[in-house]
């Protein structure tokens, strides 16, 4: 799940036939579409991930694409919120059959929206269209796991409908 | 977790003036609706002024009014002004490592009970209460 802290990448690599979103893009909020991602794409989407986090991760995003982007299929989807040429967010979602013992579920472990389109239901739209294609598949449920402390997006989520579900993680650590 | 009277009549009412910003509420309807004394809600009210979240209106059809952004605001936001949230929970035992093993199973409830509270806002507050008048009125 990406994180909303404040950038500290802004060298962050543009497209030349898709970028972040600007201030000014914020006027353009309500044509904002949602589609399948493109390998054109995956430049801006890296630049507002690492906007977002910090860290420009080249090669798990490439490896991200080619698992959900380039073979896309009804149970993974990597979908991109597009405003004009801009990328103004993406989301990507997977039904996944028993795990944890789980009946089949959607998982949403990736939503973002360029920090100055926030608030304009972008966010709400990419979620709607991954749990759309979650219902094609016959899923019931979505879930998603995130940082205890990340609070805006955990808000984000709970504004959703999203409650505390019957899983809870655990962890320890394999150092002294 | 376990909240306060007090902490629990400020998100009720904050909850009556988010549903409808434009209004006017008085206490006494609060307090009628609560079952509770006007006074003792009172005292709640004017710390929510004093915190910024509601306005008093005075004069006839006076009362108060939310003044914060409801998207925004959290319980966490609230509960914090009427409870001493980072008191861990202690009994005095914690000098025997069995103390220390309970506070720590504590101190892990709280963090998530924290964690809730925080990242649920009045809006959604609000959304849920929607909700469930709906499931209310088709089970009716």
């Amino acid at each position: 799940m990406n994180a909303r802290r404040p950038s500290k990448n802004p060298a962050a690599r543009q497209s030349a036939r898709t970028t972040p979103a600007s201030p000014d893009d914020r006027a353009a909020a309500n044509d904002v579409t949602i589609r399948a991602v493109r390998r054109a794409d995956l430049d801006a989407v890296i630049a507002l991930d690492a906007q977002a986090t910090g860290i420009e991760k080249r090669d798990y995003w490439r490896a991200l694409y080619r698992r959900y982007g380039e073979a896309a299929a009804a149970e993974r989807q990597f979908l991109v919120a597009v405003s004009g040429k801009a990328v103004v967010g993406y989301v990507i979602g997977e039904v996944r059959d028993w795990e944890f013992g789980s009946p089949p579920c959607g998982w949403v472990f990736a939503i973002n929206v360029a920090p100055a389109l926030r608030q304009s239901g972008t966010g709400s739209r990419l979620l709607e269209a991954v749990c759309a294609g979650f219902r094609a598949t016959g899923t019931s449920t979505v879930r998603t796991m995130l940082a205890r402390d990340d609070t805006l997006i955990l808000s984000f989520f709970r504004s959703q409908g999203m409650t505390a579900g019957p899983f809870i993680p655990l962890e320890m650590s394999l150092v002294d | 977790m376990k909240l306060q009277q007090n902490t629990r009549l400020a998100l009720y009412s904050l909850l009556e003036f988010a549903a409808d910003p434009s209004r006017h509420i008085s206490a006494a309807e609060i307090a009628h609706k609560y079952d509770v004394s006007s006074h003792h809600l009172a005292k709640v009210l004017a710390e929510l002024a004093r915190a910024g979240v509601v306005q008093s209106v005075r004069g006839v059809g006076g009362g108060y009014r939310f003044a914060a952004n409801a998207r925004r605001l959290t319980l966490m936001d609230v509960i914090s002004r009427f409870e001493d949230i980072s008191a861990a929970s202690t009994d005095g035992s914690e000098h025997t490592p069995a103390g220390r093993a309970l506070a720590s199973v504590l101190s892990e409830v709280d963090e998530i009970a924290k964690a809730t509270m925080s990242s649920i806002t009045l809006a959604t507050m609000l959304g849920m209460i929607d909700r469930q008048r709906e499931r209310e009125r088709v089970a009716r």
